[in-house]
């Protein structure tokens, strides 16, 4: 009895898990196992098979000079967008959260950015960023500045490439904030001043510290996203000049759709891969216990 | 009294600060709004009384096959909203309310797909959809994102917290499995629904990576696609056109947005914070 009761339980469980399981599987788990098998294979052309090639795909991505600087180039992307999004998110929220004339407006135009498709908003940038029409260009010349090619000097595209996408995620880190904020207790702030704090003090010495869960998964949402997020790049400067914006994501698509070399691409896909498990296991493994230090 | 001064100062000193702020962050958006309106010669030269005009729209709307493109992206919206809704309840409702073997495995390696989304697997999807004959369809664009971890997870919490005594009740009249389901746990989880498909529904609207990937034509394209496609240097098309054809893009769900504020950044954070 109690036996083939445990065993409906499971058949029952398993028929409703079994339509999101295949799905899952064959689109996630499936895809990443064929990703590794196909890096060890060459691309197979025409009626002559893939041949096994064992690790040459990863020598010949050693020895890549652009792998390295699209993985450099990411990295960077990513270092400059996450300490100063946290930071105008966290200004945005302590903003939003006081007593603010047109807080309603104020809160809409920081979050609106978050609601719109990045091909949108490239198309957009794009013009900020012309040369002489553009409104960087006009502003520049406002201050006597002469006319630059902001999408195609390698020295500044990267910077351009990283404003937008600041622009574009720190309303949605804010939301974040401003939820974390709420939870602070108000009395917390009316003992600091009493205790004669200073404002900065008190953010310094309590609301930062008590923003450090909010912080941390802001942290790794924006890492995530600077590796995944691509679309700008196709519309803007399609990873150029000289791949001096490209990014590791844009990379793939490039190698795969472009070049059409899939097994290098797969290869590709690897260290990527590799890269967002690693921010992954980290969130778990180091940050989650911190997290609730509380 | 001195005191009191000086925080007025600062208050207001803020609320300079937070204004700026939010002008900055609206101006892209204002940027395009006022050179889709007005005719292109105005489009870098911002005088208050430049005449208005709705030529860029027609043109633009004369130029690309934007009613099919957005036939296109409102199926890929909806089918991938229904199959969601359909195969994540299933699976929450078992990982929330199960005993069963392999649970904690499953569920782990369901995880995975939080971080590791489809978009970063565009290599061997594409072979995927292919061999299923798939390439160029909506359907196909919208397979790889049909079962979502992040919706079971949401779920699964929400469903976690309906009462015992509520699932108990439905079992003394007899209800089924399913039936409880639908009955007791789909009612009460409507607020995650709501804040999921909101979400689920930004997210494709706006997609544009794997449906360029997997699209090459009119009849499957979505609207990020067709309007990256239309905005391209190459098309040359002039500027003021290629703002309208932006901004009519944008419309609905930035309508949506501005009109339904408070439901959309909860949804998001609900999400989020998971």
């Amino acid at each position: 009895m109690q036996y083939s009761k445990k065993l409906w339980m499971n058949v029952n469980a398993w028929l409703l898990l079994l339509p999101a399981v295949v799905f899952v599987g064959a689109f996630t788990h499936y895809p990443i196992v064929t990703s590794l098998i196909h890096s060890f294979y060459n691309f197979p052309r025409g009626n002559r098979p893939g041949a096994f090639l064992g690790l040459e795909n990863y020598d010949q991505m050693i020895n890549d000079p652009i792998f390295w600087q699209v993985l450099w180039n990411n990295l960077w992307f990513a270092l400059g967008i996450i300490p100063t999004s946290i930071a105008i998110a966290i200004l945005m929220a302590m903003w939003v959260n006081g007593k603010l004339v047109g807080r309603g407006f104020v809160r809409m135009a920081y979050f609106t950015p978050t609601v719109l498709p990045m091909i949108a908003v490239a198309n957009i940038w794009l013009f900020f960023y012309t040369p002489e029409y553009g409104l960087l260009d006009q502003i520049s010349r406002l201050f006597g500045g002469g006319s630059h090619n902001w999408l195609g000097n390698p020295d500044t595209v990267m910077w351009c490439m990283i404003a937008l996408m600041i622009w574009k995620e720190a309303g949605f880190f804010m939301i974040f904030y401003l939820a974390a904020l709420q939870q602070i207790p108000p009395d917390l702030g009316e003992a600091a001043a009493i205790e004669g704090a200073g404002r900065w003090y008190y953010f310094r010495r309590v609301v930062f510290p008590l923003l450090m869960p909010t912080t941390l998964f802001v942290m790794i949402n924006a890492g995530v996203d600077a590796f995944k997020t691509v679309d700008q790049l196709i519309i803007m400067t399609k990873g150029g000049p000289d791949n001096a914006s490209s990014l590791l994501l844009y990379y793939i698509y490039e190698v795969a759709f472009t070049f059409l070399d899939s097994s290098y691409a797969a290869t590709l896909t690897m260290v990527l891969l590799v890269i967002l498990a690693v921010i992954a296991i980290g969130q778990f493994v180091y940050f989650d216990p911190r997290i609730h230090y509380q | 009294m001195n005191q009191i001064g000086e925080r007025g100062f600062y208050a207001w000193l803020e609320t300079l600060g937070a204004w700026l702020l939010a002008i900055l962050w609206l101006l892209p958006l204002v940027y395009a709004f006022w050179s889709a309106v007005h005719p292109p010669e105005f489009s870098t030269e911002f005088k208050l009384l430049a005449p208005l005009t709705a030529n860029n729209f027609v043109r633009a709307w004369g130029y690309a096959p934007w009613t099919r493109y957005l036939i296109n992206t409102f199926l890929l919206v909806t089918s991938i909203l229904a199959a969601q809704y359909v195969l994540c309840t299933l699976a929450a409702y078992a990982f929330a309310r199960f005993e069963f073997w392999g649970r904690e495995v499953l569920f782990a390696l369901l995880l995975l797909q939080l971080m590791i989304r489809p978009d970063v697997l565009i290599v061997e999807n594409y072979r995927i959809i292919a061999n299923l004959g798939l390439l160029d369809t909506v359907l196909g664009i919208g397979l790889p994102y049909m079962a979502s971890a992040f919706g079971i997870f949401l779920l699964r919490q929400t469903f976690k917290s309906v009462p015992t005594e509520l699932v108990e009740a439905a079992r003394v009249e007899g209800a089924s499995t399913l039936t409880t389901l639908w009955r007791v746990f789909v009612p009460l989880a409507k607020p995650t629904y709501v804040a999921y498909g909101l979400v689920s529904v930004s997210y494709h609207w706006n997609n544009f990576l794997w449906p360029l990937v997997v699209t090459n034509s009119v009849e499957s394209r979505p609207l990020t696609v067709g309007l990256a496609i239309f905005g391209a240097p190459e098309s040359g098309v002039d500027w003021s056109i290629i703002t309208a054809a932006t901004v009519m893009t944008i419309a609905p769900l930035l309508i949506a947005f501005l009109l339904f504020q408070r439901q959309f950044i909860q949804s998001f954070l609900r999400a989020g914070i998971r």
